[in-house]
């Protein structure tokens, strides 16, 4: 089976520092990704070359057996690859709706002629994509900043599940949030799973790994360290190859 | 257009609990967001109490009072409608003032130029559009010096105030340019049905940008740069770009406010928006937008101008020393920006640090 995404040999030099060394991944339909390592391992510079933000120096992106260049990350979303930031990239004042088409509002025509935003709509779609990732709201006109951490991290997936995003570039999801919160949005990554998206997963917590993740790519030092089934694999191993130990 | 695909669910998956904007808003919620309409109400019932007890006459109900609260609140308004969008995105236009100022000198001195070649219809609107043209350079610059150079907009405002203020007085000369066009006059003092025409032109284009701001995508992405550029800018918006027509529009509203005050008077000053400035800050402000941007709409403002207008043109009307006016005014600010904080702790919004 031809694999979602592969990465062949992708090598990324800033001047003198090689922040990443021929590294090559795959991933399929249906599965999560964990990229672990220590700070400063490469794998923010992995999915910045993976989401267009980074030109590789050398190595190869390729989406469904298709090599792929991006040269910013607009195209790199046109292709399905969306990043969801650590940061959450929402506008707290508009509804989810409105983040989710932000940028693309649809528009309809009040009184036949003129041209209005199409709020129904966005709230319709608004609707039915986070009833997608099991998160029901009826107060589809209340800001996001009204929402919980958990909540809104659901509408920044929802957007990119709307836009038909079929690779999930998520940094450190859950690093801002509760327990309660995390838990959420890991059931929210289950749900990506189950719709055959691939979700690459970055993260600091080896429990949240091991809770979601089908495989784990360790980077140290801007290579591979290794790369194991979680299911064949432990924490103890999983720490010692992130240290090298 | 990409439809979502059929729900799958995982599991073991864990559902959500309800969210908590679910709840209905509390009445005092509903106030606080009307709060400028209610000042209004309460200034204006206030008024019409004091006139009936120290003259037994009305306030409210006399034509003249409602025209002249009408025409006093055209300039303010006019820069305060272009001042909610620039407050909205995070940032603030000092220039207006003086840019008004500059619209109405080259308004008086093109159509002195050109009445006697064209007649005076045609003199007039070719002076409107070489004012809001003018008034639209200025706005440019600004939005050149905040999206391109990363300018704080205070500071890049400020400077076009000074450059504004400096040719406005050197183009009137140092002094007070008269136009010698009787339609122009017509035009800002005549009525239409009894409603002056200044009036009329105001309210057109204060309505044009009540639906630019609530129902177009520039709006949309106007409240979206306010609450967080960096979000707006990965979905895709042009910030360099809206921030450059976000200036411009600014420039151009107070272009119109430089050319319906040069109607009114018949003449074009380079002051005539200098005491203005603050006012419109003032009144987009009491009507209910955040100085930290994301927040504010154009009715609210409508309503903060009016609420201006009605204290200062009021205040004269009961007879008590003009110098009140800025008390109330301050006093009035400084209440509406304690609502708006108090607002956002109780609906526990995130505050902006």
């Amino acid at each position: 089976m031809t694999p979602l995404l592969e990465v062949r040999h992708l090598s990324k030099a800033f001047g003198p520092v090689q922040a990443l060394r021929d590294l090559s991944m795959k991933v399929h339909a249906g599965e999560v990704v964990a990229l672990a390592g220590d700070n400063g391992a490469g794998k923010t510079t992995l999915i910045k070359a993976i989401s267009g933000v980074y030109r590789p120096t050398s190595g190869e992106v390729l989406l469904r057996g298709e090599p792929v260049q991006f040269n910013s990350p607009q195209e790199a979303r046109e292709k399905g690859i969306e990043t969801i930031y650590q940061d959450l990239a929402l506008a707290d004042n508009l509804t989810i709706g409105a983040n989710i088409f932000l940028g693309r509002e649809p528009m309809r025509r009040a009184m036949g002629f003129l041209p209005v935003l199409d709020r129904r709509r966005m709230a319709e779609a608004a609707k039915a994509t986070m009833a997608l990732l099991d998160f029901h709201v009826n107060r589809l006109d209340a800001p996001v900043s009204n929402f919980s951490g958990g909540q809104r991290q659901a509408v920044a997936i929802g957007r990119a599940v709307y836009w038909n995003a079929q690779i999930l570039i998520m940094d450190e999801p859950t690093a801002a949030l509760g327990v309660p919160e995390q838990r959420k949005v890991i059931s929210l990554i289950h749900q990506l799973k189950a719709q055959g998206r691939g979700v690459i997963f970055i993260s600091h917590n080896l429990q949240d790994i091991f809770a979601v993740s089908d495989r784990i790519v360790v980077l140290r030092r801007g290579v591979q360290a290794g790369e194991r089934r979680i299911a064949e694999t432990s924490h103890d191993e999983v720490v010692k190859l992130m240290i090298g130990g | 257009m990409t439809t979502p695909e059929p729900p799958l669910r995982a599991p073991d998956h864990v559902s959500p609990p309800a969210d908590h904007a679910d709840k209905a808003r509390t009445a005092l919620q509903r106030i606080a967001d009307l709060r400028a309409w209610l000042f209004l109400a309460f200034l204006i019932l206030a008024f019409e109490l004091w006139s009936r007890a120290s003259f037994g006459g009305t306030f409210l109900f006399n034509p003249f009072n409602i025209q002249s609260i009408a025409i006093f609140a055209v300039a303010p308004l006019l820069l305060a409608t272009g001042q909610t969008f620039v407050i909205i995105s995070g940032g603030i236009d000092l220039s207006m003032g003086f840019i008004m100022g500059l619209a109405a000198v080259v308004a008086a001195h093109v159509i002195n130029w050109a009445t006697p070649g064209m007649g005076l219809p045609l003199a007039v609107l070719f002076g409107a559009l070489v004012a809001i043209a003018v008034a639209a350079v200025p706005g440019m610059v600004n939005g050149l010096l905040v999206s391109r150079l990363k300018v704080p907009p205070f500071i890049g405002t400020l400077g076009m105030f000074g450059v504004a203020r400096g040719v406005a007085f050197l183009l009137a000369g140092g002094t007070t340019v008269p136009v010698q066009n009787s339609f122009f006059a017509a035009l800002g003092n005549g009525r239409f049905y009894g409603v002056p025409w200044i009036v009329i032109v105001t309210a057109v284009f204060v309505l044009l940008m009540h639906y630019l701001l609530s129902q177009t995508r520039f709006g949309q992405h106007n409240y979206a740069i306010g609450a967080n550029v960096q979000a707006a800018s990965r979905a895709g918006i042009d910030i360099k770009s809206h921030l450059l027509r976000l200036y411009i529009l600014s420039g151009v509203c107070a272009g119109l406010a430089g050319f319906l005050y040069a109607a009114r008077f018949s003449a074009g000053a380079a002051q005539a928006g200098e005491p203005l400035l603050l006012d419109s800050v003032a009144a987009v402000v009491i009507g209910g937008a955040s100085l930290f941007g994301g927040s504010g709409t154009i009715l609210g403002t409508v309503a903060g101008a009016f609420v201006i207008a009605v204290i200062q043109y009021g205040l004269v009307f009961i007879n008590v020393a003009p110098f009140w006016q800025f008390i109330s005014v301050g006093i009035v600010i400084i209440i509406s920006v304690l609502i708006d904080q108090a607002q956002r702790r109780f609906s526990g919004g995130r505050q902006s640090e």
